[in-house]
């Protein structure tokens, strides 16, 4: 039938060219470009100039080139295996850490309607959690592979760290499913857009301030990154679960951790600032359309610049730290937060 | 005695972690944009590019100094290698025609590598013959051998000395004053 096969034809392709365009292109477009904005970011804001060497020909552009010229180095170090009873776990384990961190792109509605998402499921969020998770297996496996005791307790404090915020992550978010009642991001999508008392939009930011606070808390926390890198420790740990990679290996993790930059700020625009949202901008006619994918590749911009500044300005946390605030305030906090939301909205509905 | 540190005192503001954490990113944000925009903070000396001067102490490759005839000033007395507590310094000493001045190297060779730039060479000379003042510092090389500089080598970054040999004044040394690149220790 040629009709279904044109459709299946259709699906299929038009679902690889979003996959390609917003996945491939967008974030890791992004985070291979964070990868060299992160020093050069870091170096300008500390008195220092950053990398501005690589170079072609006479053309340095600001050391862009960077992010070409790390990649080409890594392809062409030596790929070291050490002395591990698992060496194919170790092999494995980047891909583990690599792959989910670009899966859970595909939920993400980055326009209006139904078509502009790569993958539109009612599971939205759930989706997110479920295999985002899976991506501390790629650090776990590949911290206990390495046979390598800073690895291995790099290995445990991200399994600890990932259990503690995890939780308090799942019941931040769960204020957000209470406000919009529905795990369906777009559907989320579509009620921020609503207006409060006519004036303010009915962005999560707004609706739930603290619940914002504490997803940039916990999100920044399971990325591993400073000032929670407890697991990589380069003070007291090398370089924790990933001491012993070297060339693509290393590249593989290291690009997976700027992948989530990437997917923490998308999902950040998308639940709390209100996605492709534009106060006051409706229609679907293609100019405003793209005028809304733009907002929201902005506001997901924004938020990666949040998260890549608070890398930069707060001192890290001990690990007992870290677990303190894990359990004793952020944990709390986020009940608190679901509580108070279930009494808002049931003291709304009496009305 | 008693030890004094100022410590603030957390408030319960200061504790939550939030606000300060703000004032940070503020911070942070107000001095990245003055670093790209407004007057820059940079510090970094690019360096193959920019050099920071030296000081004038700076102890960096030997040199060894020449007489106003372009002879070496070194009279081979064996002094420096003999305070060298690196022992790094080789001479092999020959006659000079010149019976005042008795001696000169034929090899004077200083292992860079073993060198711990100490100066007490230069303390030790009496002739005012191997100094550090070159303002140069070991740059690194290929083989350990290139490491070892030798005569040509130190006398390649030579200096005019005009400074009065074995405590005697000789005229002749002091010909060509004139460009007195050099002060006498
Ligand atoms: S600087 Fe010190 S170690 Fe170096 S050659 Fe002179 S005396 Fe020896
Ligand atoms: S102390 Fe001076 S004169 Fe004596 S051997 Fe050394 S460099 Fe030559």
């Amino acid at each position: 039938m040629p009709t279904t096969g044109n459709l299946i034809l259709d699906t299929v392709l038009y679902t690889l060219v979003k996959f390609a365009g917003f996945v491939l292109v967008f974030a890791m477009g992004v985070a291979t470009v964070l990868t060299w904005l992160e020093r050069k970011y870091s170096a300008v804001l500390q008195n220092r100039i950053g990398p501005n060497r690589a170079n072609f020909g006479k053309f340095r552009l600001g050391g862009l080139l960077h992010m070409i010229a790390d990649p080409i180095k890594m392809l062409f170090k030596e790929d070291f295996t050490p002395d591990t009873p698992n060496p194919w776990m170790f092999r494995l384990a980047p891909f583990v850490a690599f792959v989910p961190a670009l899966v859970v792109f595909s939920v993400i509605p980055f326009g209006p309607g139904e078509k502009m998402m790569v993958a539109n499921t009612e599971l939205g969020i759930l989706f997110i959690f479920a295999i985002a998770s899976l991506n501390v297996y790629g650090a776990v496996m590949g911290a206990w592979a390495s046979n390598n005791k800073w690895s291995l307790m790099g290995g445990l404090r991200i399994s600890a760290q990932m259990i503690s915020y995890e939780v308090a992550i799942g019941l931040t978010l769960c204020g957000i499913f209470m406000i919009y009642g529905s795990t369906d991001l777009q559907d989320i999508v579509v009620q921020q857009g609503q207006l409060l008392w006519g004036m303010v939009p009915a962005w999560g930011i707004v609706t739930q301030p603290v619940a914002f606070v504490l997803y940039l808390a916990c999100a920044i926390a399971e990325n591993k990154r400073a000032p929670f890198d407890v697991a990589e420790a380069e003070a007291e740990l090398t370089a924790g679960y990933w001491t012993e990679y070297s060339a693509m290996g290393f590249g593989l993790l290291a690009i997976s951790e700027f992948v989530e930059v990437v997917l923490i700020g998308c999902l950040g625009a998308t639940l709390f600032l209100g996605g492709w949202q534009i106060p006051g901008v409706h229609g679907d006619s293609v100019p405003l359309v793209a005028l809304q994918i733009g907002a929201f590749l902005f506001k997901a911009l924004f938020l990666i610049w949040l998260q890549m500044t608070i890398r930069w300005t707060l001192p890290r946390f001990r690990y007992d730290q870290v677990m303190r605030l894990g359990w004793r305030i952020l944990l709390p906090l986020a009940l608190v937060n679901l509580v108070g939301t279930g009494i808002v909205l049931t003291l709304i509905d009496r009305k | 005695m008693a030890k004094l540190t100022n410590r603030i005192q957390p408030d319960m503001i200061m504790q939550s972690y939030l606000v300060e954490a703000f004032k940070g990113v503020a911070l942070v944000t107000r001095q990245f944009a003055r670093n790209l925009f407004g007057r820059k903070d940079i510090v970094t000396v690019q360096y193959p590019e920019d050099r920071r001067p030296y000081t004038p102490r700076f102890r960096g490759k030997h040199l060894l100094t020449k007489r106003a005839d372009d002879q070496v000033r070194c009279v081979a007395c064996m002094l420096c290698s003999t305070a060298c507590p690196a022992n790094c310094i080789t001479i092999v000493a020959a006659e000079h025609q010149d019976k005042d001045i008795e001696k000169y190297p034929t090899t004077f060779e200083i292992d860079l590598l073993k060198c711990i730039y100490c100066g007490f060479c230069e303390e030790a000379c009496p002739c005012d013959a191997i100094r550090m003042d070159s303002g140069v510092h070991t740059l690194p090389t290929l083989t350990r051998r290139d490491q070892k500089s030798g005569k040509i080598d130190l006398l390649g970054l030579a200096k005019l000395s005009t400074s009065a040999q074995g405590g005697e004044f000789r005229a002749h040394d002091h010909a060509g004053t004139q460009h007195g690149q050099s002060t006498p220790h």
